[in-house]
């Protein structure tokens, strides 16, 4: 009684027919149609104000780290707008379908809306903004010119966009997967997944998979490489360290998601017995292999973040940084620590107790470095002059929340406490805990930290602060009472409930989740306000905040060589010792620029990987065929391109400089 | 909150625990908690009264101490966990029915095997001979003993008021062991995703008298249901979703260990036959054509397909040897008495030699005995 | 380094102190790209340790079906060994000719490393059609989905290998020794010494240890 049997595979379009298309769900229907006519009137906006070319040439083939930073995090935006959309449509159903009610969503939709919501939530949404806001801050923190693999650098934004692109096309052409976001098997195998759900899900994280990986690797040489001269590892800025260790995590842990998912695919399409039922398969194998990647991930999350607060705290303390040693030696014991705990998402597999305790004990150690970092963050804003912009109120919001979400996180750690509440709403009231605690307070701490820099303004505070108290007070009252119905025995990925007494706490969670989605509303209002604004928010100084770091010392936004001359570094705060021992900006005998150049083959390279992958996913072997050849031949074309680089002339350097220069002049 | 406030020993316990380590861990949250919204508020920018030191970054007593302070918390959480984690691991027998409740050396349990099916429960009472379908009664203060196995996909078996979960997989077998102490109805349900039916996968648990589960067990025995023998467990495990409680007035004796083997059609071979011949080398080049005996659900989800196509299969050519049980003895129940220091006797007279794990070689390797 | 100063501190620190760069050498162009390809190396060596740990367990798994004693004839692996090794060897002269500036020594030596590969490969496809023509298929056993995938994921990277070798010896024809090319030989170098590594896991546990068992 599968509820969907497989299609027939035809010769030309393989399984995919007009049936594909989801007439019969009335909110895909709308929401396609909304998407079109958005989608239209954005293309028709475009081509009205020739914006064409400009895109193209500014922004779609870049090799600037700072637009395709910037390029990252609106693909994150959107995208969580569709993840959230998601999360407010299971909030609905829960708090609907009681007493003999069915909701709103049959099994099948509801099924791919809470799949859809973790996998876009952690791939298109949180992995774009930190990899971003890496590309962005990490080359001018370290006094850099660009990353070291500029092509490569926009070949991983588009990989990433393909596969998010990808996922996207599953609302309106066939289905997502319906087996929660990590898709064990067996029920990801292609018995019980006979349709295309988690092929879409496998090929959209495989192709996304590539342009991490690609971009963990890149950010990791450009920080060993690439550091201004005398910023030995141990002068690098927190967020760099924190960057290179999540650069890290990403290098040796993706690999094995790419190779897991590899191995699902091998028995999905080609029936090999790796984590099948049948022929000696093992699906533990799978969930051990997920794991070892899932774990990992958290930390690639998070600690960028860390990184964020540290510079957060310290800037609006007016302080240094207590305890930096101590700070890089907890990441490092993270990274270290990360590898070594993935048993505990599955205590209740039936490993022997020795093995569980093992793995409790060691996920508690994590709390140990994580610890000492909240009690640096503390002892910074100790004796400090607490200046409570956006981005200090996010930190102290953080500090707030995360410590519960950790606290929780140790507390399931305890096999034994877990064995009651692995799977409930306490754990979604966890992970989300430190999810939206630690990585979106962080991010919105970031953005408001650092869009001065990119773009020349401040944000609205007035605005900033409806959506920071509309997030916080919606956080608690939406995921609160997650904690409590999971003491209560609820478990997750539930659609109907027939308890009464549930329905209440299901209530504030959704009236919760109404008010975080005023303060994403507010958010985008500001983002909205500062740019009409951004004569009165303006800030020419470069240095609005008084920052202690190098992407300071530049103008904002930076030009595109970042540093016209290359600063050279003395201390810990880099900028902060500059302008204390009063250093003067060069203002003569600037030379031409050695830069990478622009380039259409990253666009190209992923738009055929997309081919490929939606090929794939409906079997249209031809198609499949023709998009890999397309990938691999255009890969060796473009290795024929042997000018991939130019000079900014002296001329311009100066022109730009001299612009400064009377910009510092006037606002002094 | 049916987690703290559950029905069971066991799920007391893990409750206690939660309590427990939430406490532990509140001495470092609360103060973090309570400094953090203190310093913001006395360094604040406009307080120009508060100490202003913009370069002190170092202190190496307050270093000790950030470091120090958590993992002394983590050292008593670790102990706690390494010790609660072995007395209530799930596999472990109970050595008690409530707290200064010993459980007597021969008091055995009550046999309940499980399965999860697509989308419902199958309890198997081996003793009693009986089984039923999204129902479990079962004897108030009798120690619980639960072989749980699955069809298809993963599950995970969980009862709040009773105990932990577990999960149930396919061709594997779990265990979990339980008690209740109160009579009453509880739910239980399938705690990990199972696919489309999962949400209505529950079933009513019934902890009653030990009279009124022998009258259950005798009503059951009168069913209407029939025999549950392989073919009707082959129509009972197709898919089905808000199936109705049902019984079974007799089990094919075997029928669980044939469901954990993956054995139930006639002529499929059974796992424990084919990890003897891997275990022995293999069936060799001659073994490549014995397919057919071999599949289980590798093209089409369980269920799926025509019971009768079954009968056609070839019969498996290799082996007949029984069904064999994944069933394997229990390690002894810990002693409860007060641990003491290696090689201090125990304060009380020594307990009668059958009940101390020191002397069971099963429970011996168990790091706590 | 010998750098101008322009700022002086004018009121603690008495010794000047420069903080710009205004001497400044740019990067050789891909000066970090023989480290960014190591990263890489690495992280492809993640791969294989999945699909080695994926062996590991599974591999013993033969589904009452054949084992490696019943399918790897020693002898083939032992001369497919032999040309792999052999191919690292002449890749060394290719790099050796390169350091003495030679175009045509360098791409006649790829060449000979391309045919000792394509060699290898041939070998290796022989055994695969073997197998599968005796039922021995990826879908027969754990135990065979995870030797066909390890052993075909080797034979992927060969293949890539020698598509890019091709690659390189026509842009060597094209741009001669430039430094670029001369980066992309020894970029080529490690990912080939790095198969050949890969290749002697594989040989031991894979094959050794698989017909002893």
């Amino acid at each position: 009684m599968t509820p969907h049997p497989a299609p027939e595979a035809g010769p030309f379009l393989g399984r995919l027919s007009l049936e594909a298309l989801p007439l019969h769900e009335p909110i895909l229907v709308a929401t396609f149609a909304a998407v079109v006519i958005g989608g239209l009137a954005v293309l028709g906006l475009i081509t009205k104000y020739r914006l064409w070319g400009w895109l193209w040439k500014e922004w779609f083939t870049t090799v600037d780290h700072k637009r395709i930073g910037i390029m990252y995090m609106i693909l994150g935006l959107i995208m969580f707008l569709r993840g959230f959309a998601d999360a407010v449509m299971m909030r609905l159903q829960q708090v609907w379908a009681f007493n003999g009610s069915e909701g709103y969503l049959n099994a099948h939709h509801y099924d791919q809306v809470f799949t859809a919501h973790g996998v876009i939530m952690i791939f298109f949404v949180a992995m774009p903004f930190i990899t971003g806001l890496m590309n962005y801050i990490v080359p001018l923190q370290i006094g850099a010119r660009d990353v070291s693999f500029p092509f490569l650098n926009n070949f991983s934004f588009w990989m990433t966009t393909a596969g998010a692109v990808l996922c996207m096309v599953s609302l309106f052409i066939g289905e997502f997967a319906q087996t929660g976001w990590l898709a064990y098997p067996p029920l990801s195998g292609i018995a019980y997944s006979p349709n295309v759900g988690v092929d879409y899900y496998i090929w959209s994280l495989q192709i996304a998979g590539v342009g991490t990986t690609l971009s963990g690797i890149n950010l990791i040489v450009t920080i060993l490489k690439l550091r201004a001269p005398g910023m030995g590892l141990m002068k690098m800025p927190v967020f760099t360290w924190t960057s290179l260790c999540a650069n890290i995590l990403i290098v040796a842990s993706f690999p094995v998601l790419t190779a897991v998912l590899a191995l699902l695919t091998l028995d999905r399409y080609v029936g090999t017995n790796f984590f099948t039922n049948d022929f000696g398969g093992s699906p533990m194998m799978y969930v051990n292999l997920i794991w070892i990647w899932g774990h990992p991930e958290v930390y690639i999350l998070i600690l960028p973040l860390f990184g964020v607060f540290s510079e957060v705290t310290s800037t609006f303390s007016g302080k240094k940084l207590f305890g930096y040693t101590s700070m890089v030696y907890a990441t490092v014991v993270i990274t270290i620590l990360s590898y070594i705990v993935w048993l505990h998402h599955f205590f209740t597999m039936g490993s022997g107790a020795s093995v569980n305790s093992f793995f409790g004990i060691t996920t508690m150690v994590i709390s140990i470095p994580t610890g000492a970092k909240l009690f640096n963050w503390l002892f910074t804003m100790y004796r400090g002059r607490i200046r409570f912009d956006l981005p200090m109120m996010w930190t102290v919001a953080f500090m707030l929340t995360f410590v519960v979400g950790g606290m929780t996180g140790v507390l399931l750690a305890v096999p034994p406490a877990d064995f009651v509440l692995h799977n409930s709403l306490f754990l979604i009231a966890h992970f989300h805990n430190v999810i939206i605690g630690g990585v979106l307070f962080g991010l919105f701490a970031a953005i408001n930290y650092w869009w001065p820099k990119a773009f020349g303004f401040k944000l609205d505070v007035f605005w900033g602060k409806i959506s920071f108290w509309c997030w916080v007070v919606g956080f608690w009252l939406a995921f609160m009472p997650l904690y409590v119905l999971g003491l209560m025995g609820v478990t997750r990925r539930m659609r109907v409930f027939d308890d009464p007494s549930l329905q209440i706490w299901f209530a504030i969670a959704a009236f919760g989740a109404l008010v975080i989605a005023a303060g994403i509303g507010a958010m985008l209002v500001q983002f909205g306000v500062s740019i009409r604004r951004r004569k009165e928010l303006a800030d020419d100084s470069g240095d609005p905040w008084g920052g202690r770091t190098l992407e300071w010392a530049t103008s904002s936004p930076p030009p595109d060589y970042n540093f016209a001359f290359t600063p050279v570094i003395h201390d810990l705060d880099a900028w902060h010792d500059m302008k204390r021992r009063g250093h003067q900006r060069p203002v003569t005998g600037f030379r031409d620029i050695h830069m990478p150049g622009n380039t259409g083959a990253g666009i190209i390279l992923a738009g055929f990987s997309l081919v490929m992958g939606f090929a794939l996913v409906w079997h249209i072997w031809w198609l499949a065929a023709l998009g890999f050849v397309a990938t691999v031949g255009g890969a060796i074309v473009h290795t024929f391109n042997y000018k991939r680089d130019f000079h900014i002339p002296a001329a311009t350097v100066v022109a730009v400089e001299d612009a400064r220069t009377r910009q510092l002049a006037a606002g002094a | 909150m049916v987690v703290l406030d559950p029905a069971g020993d066991v799920a007391r316990q893990q409750g206690d625990l939660i309590v427990i380590s939430t406490v532990l861990m509140l001495l470092i949250i609360v103060p973090v908690m309570a400094l953090t919204i203190f310093f913001a508020w006395r360094y604040r920018a406009a307080n120009k009264q508060a100490t202003y030191k913009p370069d002190w970054d170092h202190s190496t007593q307050l270093e000790l101490v950030i470091w120090a302070a958590p993992l002394l918390i983590i050292i008593c959480l670790g102990a706690v966990t390494w010790v609660a984690t072995h007395l209530l691991d799930p596999y472990r027998p109970l050595a008690r029915t409530a707290p200064g409740q010993a459980v007597a050396a021969e008091a055995r349990p009550l046999d309940v095997q499980v399965v999860a099916l697509d989308w419902k429960w199958l309890f198997i009472y081996p003793e009693q001979g009986v089984a039923a379908v999204n129902e479990l009664v079962v004897p108030v203060d009798r120690p619980l003993r639960f072989r749980i196995s699955s069809s298809s996909v993963m599950n995970s078996f969980y009862i709040p008021a009773l105990a932990g979960q577990i999960y149930a997989m396919p061709g594997m077998e779990t265990k979990l062991h339980g008690v209740f102490n109160e009579t009453g109805s509880f739910t239980g349900f399938s705690a990990n995703y199972s696919g489309a039916g999962f949400s209505n996968m529950r079933f009513a648990v019934k902890s009653m008298s030990q009279a009124g589960f022998e009258q259950w067990v005798a009503e059951a025995k009168r069913a209407p249901g029939g025999d549950l023998d392989r073919l009707a467990y082959l129509q009972l495990e197709k898919p089905s979703e808000k199936e109705p409680v049902r019984r079974f007035a007799a089990v094919e004796p075997q029928l669980f260990d044939a469901v954990v083997n993956m054995c139930v059609e006639p002529g499929k071979m059974c796992m424990h036959d084919m990890m003897s011949i891997d275990a022995a080398g293999g069936a060799g080049i001659a073994g490549i054509g014995n397919v057919r005996d071999l599949s289980y659900d590798k093209f089409a989800a369980r269920g799926s397909t025509d019971i009768a196509r079954w009968s056609m299969r070839y019969v498996a050519a290799l082996c007949s040897s029984p069904i064999m049980s994944n069933d394997r003895p229990d390690a002894t129940p810990v002693d409860l008495a007060p641990l003491t220091g290696a090689g201090l006797k125990r304060p009380a007279a020594p307990p009668p030699p059958a009940q101390t794990a020191l002397n069971a070689p099963a429970a011996a390797s168990r790091p706590l005995s | 380094m010998s750098a101008t100063t322009i700022t002086t501190a004018p009121t603690t620190i008495d010794e000047p102190v420069r903080f710009y760069d205004l001497d400044e050498h740019a990067h050789p162009e891909g000066h970090s790209t023989m480290l960014g390809f190591w990263i890489y190396l690495m992280s492809d060596c993640l791969i294989f340790a999945i699909l080695f740990a994926c062996y590991a367990v599974l591999g013993g798994n033969y589904a009452a079906g054949p084992a490696p004693k019943d399918l790897f004839d020693l002898k083939l692996i032992a001369l497919n060994t032999a040309m792999l090794l052999f191919s690292s060897i002449t890749y060394g002269f290719a790099v050796l000719q390169m350091q003495q500036g030679r175009v045509k020594g360098t791409q006649l030596w790829l060449a000979i490393t391309g045919l000792f590969g394509l060699g290898f490969l041939g070998i290796e496809l022989y055994e695969f059609h073997h197998l599968i023509e005796l039922g021995a298929t990826p879908q027969r056993s754990a135990f065979l989905s995870a030797f066909f995938t390890l052993v075909g994921t080797h034979g992927l990277h060969v293949t890539f290998g020698i598509v890019w070798l091709v690659t390189l010896m026509v842009q060597l024809g094209k741009h001669g020794l430039v430094a670029a090319n001369r980066r992309r030989v020894m970029c080529l170098s490690m990912f080939w010494h790095f198969l050949d590594v890969i290749w002697i896991g594989v040989f031991t546990i894979v094959y050794l240890m698989g017909v002893l068992r």
